[in-house]
């Protein structure tokens, strides 16, 4: 075997063994696949009252299913109500009176929107805004309530 | 007093003589470059002296610091309940930092002294003077192809790493330590993104690269030609390598995950 050879051979090892890695990392290990599959979406927004620690990205749930993302997050500058945009996978359709309400997944997990469909004949379209929304639970005003309630019971008694 | 602060001064002053003449070498190097393109044989051949023959360490290597991170995530993770996580945790560190800096770490060891070892002695020998004297540039014949093997195969290197180290954290998380498969690959795929992780890894890996390359012909070419002139210059690689390396790891982790 050649010097020449025995060279091209070990490059060729090299090659082979970057491209199984790269097809490992796409294939097993990140949202490779999902970033390529660009399915056509429709955008829908919602005003929450406080959206707690949802990002960019977040997914949105139906049923569990994950069937969209949140595209942007701001405020309206009027009415100090945060507002969300997700863009829809097309191959679901939501009833007109469906409501959005943002969850956590388990109790330190990251948040995302659940959608609940609602019983209207009539389909959401492209940029309409969903109308009935829950805010996210923050676990602090939750503490406080709790404690605000616990001392009046304790002054009655 | 007073000498102290002449040496203070002449330190200060050959620090900065260095980095000027770094400087030099590199814009003499830029233009030599393409050539190392044309001769395809004397660029494989330093790809298989850098990449192939650092395989085995830095395959080694992933795959320990793969197992390591598995087992020590695995230990944090069980006690919220989330060890499904260890899969994100190993996959996020090695795409972000460890695959790109311990694969280049080990890198400067391995093939950047190597490099100044061997260019150094090239230097010694008069070897590159007689290719001058036979008016062969070995800027574009010793200095151009090496560069370039460098800035190729370590990103390969950082991707094997990495790839391999998943597969060593998969091997103790789920094998050994019984953590759900199907939650550990599906959440690894949830949580990292191509682009964010991933390619900004690769990105790492080839700034990195430069530095070493650069660095590793840089010291080859200014050894002082004596046997202890050339180990000094592999020291100097090595060190100033390895520095680099963590530094400007810092910096772009900065800049890109901020």
């Amino acid at each position: 075997m050649g010097k020449q050879t025995k060279i091209e051979i070990g490059v060729g090892i090299l090659v082979v063994l970057t491209v199984a890695a790269l097809f490992m990392i796409a294939l097993r290990a990140s949202n490779f696949t999902a970033t390529f599959q660009d399915r056509p979406t429709y955008t829908l927004r919602a005003y929450f009252d406080n959206i707690g620690g949802l990002k960019v990205r977040a997914p949105v749930k139906l049923s569990g299913v994950v069937i969209g993302r949140v595209s942007t997050i701001g405020i309206d500058p009027e009415t100090y109500q945060a507002w969300v945009t997700m863009k829809i996978d097309q191959a679901y359709r939501l009833p007109l009176d469906t409501s959005a309400s943002i969850l956590t997944s388990g109790l330190l997990g990251d948040q995302y929107i659940g959608l609940e469909p609602g019983g209207d004949e009539e389909y959401l379209a492209d940029g309409d805004e969903i109308e009935i929304t829950q805010s996210a639970l923050v676990l602090e005003d939750l503490i406080g309530q709790f404690l605000v309630k616990m001392s009046d019971q304790g002054g009655e008694q | 007093m007073l000498r102290f602060v002449q040496w203070l001064g002449h330190h200060s002053l050959s620090r900065i003589r260095a980095a000027g003449r770094l400087g030099l070498f590199l814009f003499s190097l830029l233009p030599a470059l393409p050539y190392a393109l044309w001769r395809v044989a004397l660029l494989l051949k330093q790809v298989y002296n850098t990449g192939t023959l650092s395989l085995p360490i830095i395959m080694t290597a992933g795959l320990f610091v793969g197992m390591v991170l598995g087992l020590q995530g695995y230990n944090v993770l069980v006690d919220y309940n989330s060890e499904e996580a260890v899969g994100t945790m190993t996959a996020l560190s090695l795409f972000r930092e460890l695959g790109p800096v311990v694969a280049a770490l080990l890198f400067v060891g391995r093939a950047g002294s190597a490099l100044t070892a061997e260019i150094g002695l090239m230097r010694s020998t008069e070897q590159l003077s007689a290719l001058e004297m036979m008016a062969v540039d070995p800027l574009k014949f010793i200095f151009a192809p090496r560069f370039l093997a460098v800035v190729i195969v370590l990103p390969m290197l950082a991707l094997i790493f990495s790839a391999l180290g998943v597969l060593g954290g998969y091997l103790v998380a789920v094998g050994w330590l019984g953590v759900d498969e199907g939650a550990f690959w599906s959440q690894m795929i949830s949580h990292v993104d191509w682009y964010d992780d991933v390619i900004n890894g690769v990105i790492k890996s080839v700034v990195f690269a430069l530095l070493v390359a650069l660095l590793s012909l840089f010291h080859g070419a200014e050894a002082v030609p004596t046997s202890e002139g050339v180990s000094n210059a592999t020291t100097r690689t090595v060190v100033q390598g390895s520095l680099g390396i963590l530094a400007l790891d810092f910096i772009l982790t900065a800049l890109m995950f901020n």
